[in-house]
């Protein structure tokens, strides 16, 4: 019997099925044509690369799962913002510069706040991360709901200043000259149980924490006056005017929602314990932009992307093992790359098969 | 009797709804053809099939006696058919000359070559009596001069067959008749001229004979001149309809809402939609600005419901100033509002029906605790609006108000604007693009407003509506109200002529 909150009608709905029936279909597709790469790039270790890729997620038994969900957190925070964002009517395109924001945010403080005791300081880390990636995404709100100016165009702005303000910051406060990264932060997440189920791996209680927020935004969106009116003002802001909805508002904490996620996710990566750290590089941040996917396979809603994320953590871990196959590294993104990009197009197979069932239902 | 155009046992299917289910058309030449039917009777899949956009399941084209295949638009206008669009296909920054001769322009060299082409113009001009300058910009000139340029597109491509889709919804009185005019000088010249529209008067007054449809089915074809207006609703509706509208004596109470010296800037430019403003509305009546649409009307009406700020005036609802007031407050404080776009304002689209149905009240103890929404309250209420407004939809309140018929579309806010218990409701062209059948309930529902004590502020286009239904008409005409009327005592006519701009009254 699930709880009330989940809404027990909705998830088994002919609309829910035609959405996962449709990513599962942009799976499928994304995957046969990975194979078609494997057969081009090394035919005979082709079909030894593609069994890889399906099983290699579960490469070192439990450990193998563990990393899974180690590699899953970041991105379905990430996701959790896109996808958020889109349901109230914003294309967040700076996951990437809330995430290394906060990031940063969870670094200075995990390392420099030691005299909190530990179970604070991870905390205390972890706001930090929220309430900068929030901030950082303020502003492209601000400029959207006063300005109307686009928020495409503004949170990728946000994305560069973000990377190079924090490479700077980082050499000025955190730095490692020897490694050229951030210090190692002393704030560690727990690992509520995670280290005996999974031993071995990275995964600890940030995963738990990503769930979490999975179910927060969903009881969000679906349940509250509060997500009645994000999502009223991302369908229609004019309607949303005229019934008296304060759309300026909602459009600027739609964005600051979207940045506390992926501002969190980048709390929970970094505070992981397991080595991670800020490299002083101008790369933009990748889980940011895999935040993307993530959305567009979960069709924005919460629960799908906790599952888009577990997916693609999982692809990408077994993709990490083709090199055993001799495999060159590229070729591996390269079909990473598209099973991610057909899983874009997740929304023409839910019109197809959304048309085809309609089709069904008139005969 | 020769035809020139038949549509014989015409069917057209779309996934789930037969649009055009073996009809048939039959058009003599040199006639003018009504095709009357209400929204989503098939009228449009009839003439897109005429016009080369969709092709036919069953049934043929035949133009004098031969069979033809009409593929695309391109066909159409080989064979002769042009068509006039509801919405008009005119570049606005180009000219009337240019608009004529696109697609078909003639060069020398490789120039444009205008001066044959402008005299052909001209020529045509003067023998069908379309009045237009030719040098003139489109965005410079009057919308019933822009339709002149739309029957010369026509003429110039020498097409014997004229389609005109609803072409008097967007003109004042004077310009239908100007019109219908232009429509006989036509068909004197040997056009034929199949007219689309839902308005039974000016089938009456200019029509030779009437087909009608009904749910895609053929009803029957009339010869106008042996019908009644009454005989031919029957068929678009299939029951009778009653146009007159009843309602009580007119005893109007005390003031509700009091609009003085409000002015509102344009959304398009930077001059001043509102000018100057003053009125007042009571309760037991329908106050009714009339004017021809972009004259101000959406303007004042965004300002008084506070979608748009006041550059100066004050608005006073029950003796308190609101000129400031936030949209939730003058919601809550009493103002209903049937918004004029019912796509852009009225619904979100892609929310239910329960849903839009508690649009301005979700936040209210009734559907909401500690900040959830309470969902059994919310489909209680939206059946409850359903049962009482007949609205009609696939899955009741779960319905997507985008899949919803507009007529029903337009009932779901009707439901909810009354169902708030306004003291002033303001209606914005409430029966806009509706059918007959919805056209009158909803006028029923707002004389009810009225007879209930309710304030009644509509905003219509519609001289019928007009004069049907209001109990004082102001008439709006580029900002200003330039007449108060009652419409006991003035007519369609003179009304037009205010609402033209060419005679202004004394306003109170």
């Amino acid at each position: 019997m699930m709880p009330k909150w989940f809404g027990k009608s909705e998830l088994l709905s002919e609309k829910n099925l035609v959405s996962l029936t449709s990513s599962i279909s942009a799976i499928l597709v994304g995957l046969l044509f990975g194979l078609v790469i494997l057969l081009i790039s090394n035919p005979a270790q082709a079909l030894a690369g593609f069994k890889t890729i399906l099983f290699g997620g579960f490469t070192g038994g439990a450990k193998g799962i563990g990393q899974v969900l180690y590699f899953a957190t970041p991105i379905i925070m990430t996701g959790l913002s896109v996808g958020f964002a889109f349901k109230t009517g914003l294309f967040n395109i700076g996951a990437s510069g809330q995430f290394i924001v906060g990031a940063y945010a969870a670094v200075l403080v995990g390392v420099h706040w030691t005299s909190l005791p530990p179970v604070l300081h991870w905390i205390a880390a972890l706001l930090a991360a929220g309430i900068a990636g929030g901030l950082w995404a303020l502003l492209p709100g601000i400029l959207k709901a006063y300005a109307n100016v686009h928020e495409v165009i503004a949170t990728i702005m946000m994305n560069y200043i973000g990377m190079y303000s924090v490479n700077y910051l980082v050499t000025r406060t955190v730095y490692d000259q020897l490694r050229n990264q951030s210090m190692t932060p002393v704030a560690v997440l727990p690992k509520w149980g995670m280290d005996q189920l999974f031993p071995r791996s990275s995964v600890n209680g940030g995963f738990y924490i990503a769930v979490l927020m999975v179910i927060l935004i969903h009881i969000l969106i679906n349940k509250t006056t509060f997500g009645y009116e994000l999502k009223a003002c991302g369908f229609n802001r004019d309607a949303s005017q005229y019934a008296g909805i304060n759309a300026k508002r909602n459009i600027m904490l739609s964005m600051v929602i979207a940045g506390v996620l992926a501002g969190i996710g980048a709390g929970l990566l970094f505070l992981a314990g397991s080595g991670k750290h800020i490299e002083v590089v101008d790369i933009l941040a990748v889980e940011g932009f895999n935040g993307i996917p993530v959305a567009l396979l979960g069709m924005s809603s919460p629960i799908g992307i906790l599952f888009a994320g577990l997916f693609i953590a999982y692809v990408t871990q077994g993709g990490f093992y083709l090199q055993l196959s001799n495999f060159v590294p590229e070729v591996i993104d390269i079909i990473i790359a598209a099973i991610i990009y057909f899983s874009a197009f997740s929304l023409i197979f839910k019109n197809v098969i959304g048309r085809w069932i309609r089709g069904r239902k008139e005969q | 009797m020769e035809y020139i155009i038949e549509m014989l046992g015409i069917t057209k299917m779309f996934p789930g709804v037969i649009a055009n289910d073996n009809i048939t058309l039959q058009l003599r030449k040199g006639e003018i053809h009504a095709l009357l039917g209400e929204n989503g009777a098939g009228k449009s899949t009839l003439m897109s099939v005429l016009f080369g956009l969709y092709r036919p399941d069953q049934g043929a084209i035949r133009l004098n006696g031969q069979e033809v295949q009409i593929k695309d638009p391109n066909d159409a206008n080989r064979l002769g058919i042009g068509m006039v669009h509801q919405h008009f296909k005119l570049v606005h920054n180009f000219t009337v000359i240019e608009n004529i001769v696109l697609g078909i322009e003639s060069t020398r060299h490789g120039f444009l070559n205008m001066d044959n082409a402008k005299k052909k113009v001209m020529e045509l001009s003067d023998r069908y009596n379309l009045k237009v300058d030719p040098e003139a910009l489109i965005s410079d000139i009057t919308v019933g001069m822009q339709q002149r340029v739309e029957i010369l597109k026509m003429l110039y491509r020498d097409n014997e067959i004229l389609i005109f889709d609803e072409p008097t919804a967007v003109l004042t009185p004077q310009e239908i008749e100007d019109l219908m005019e232009i429509m006989r000088g036509l068909t004197k010249e040997g056009k034929s001229i199949l007219f689309i529209t839902h308005k039974l008067k000016e089938i009456m007054a200019v029509a030779d004979r009437c087909t009608v449809l009904r749910k895609g089915k053929y009803v029957g074809t009339a010869e106008v001149a042996a019908v009644t207006k009454e005989d031919l609703s029957e068929m678009m509706v299939g029951r009778k309809v009653s146009f007159a509208v009843e309602k009580k004596p007119f005893m109007p109470e005390k003031d509700v809402f009091e609009v003085r010296n409000l002015t509102v800037k344009s959304r398009h430019n930077q001059k001043n939609a509102v000018r100057n403003v003053s009125f007042k509305v009571r309760r037991n009546e329908i106050l009714c600005i009339a004017g021809i649409d972009g004259n101000g009307q959406s303007e004042l009406v965004y300002a008084l419901t506070g979608l748009q700020p006041v550059v100066s005036g004050q608005l006073i609802m029950n003796g308190q100033d609101i000129t400031q007031a936030s949209i939730r407050q003058r919601n809550a404080g009493g103002i209903g509002h049937i918004p004029e776009d019912r796509h852009k304002h009225g619904l979100i689209l892609d929310y239910s029906l329960a849903e839009n149905l508690v649009l301005k009240n979700y936040y209210t103890e009734d559907f909401q605790h500690r900040g959830f929404i309470q969902f059994d309250a919310m489909y209680d209420y939206a059946n409850r609006l359903i049962q009482e407004f007949d609205i009609r939809s696939g899955q009741g309140p779960y319905t997507p108000a985008r899949s919803m018929s507009g007529g029903n579309q337009q009932k779901a806010i009707l439901a909810r604007e009354i169902d708030g218990n306004p003291d002033v409701l303001i209606a914005v062209q409430p029966t806009r693009g509706l059918d007959v059948g919805a056209i009158e309930y909803i006028h029923k529902q707002l004389v009810d407003q009225r007879d209930a004590g309710k304030a009644v502020l509509l905003v219509s286009l519609e001289l019928d509506e007009v004069m049907n239904l209001s109990d004082r008409i102001l008439v709006i005409f580029e900002g200003e109200m330039v007449a108060e009327l009652n419409p006991e005592e003035t007519t369609i006519q003179e009304l037009g002529l205010y609402m033209a701009g060419s005679k202004r009254g004394k306003v109170q």
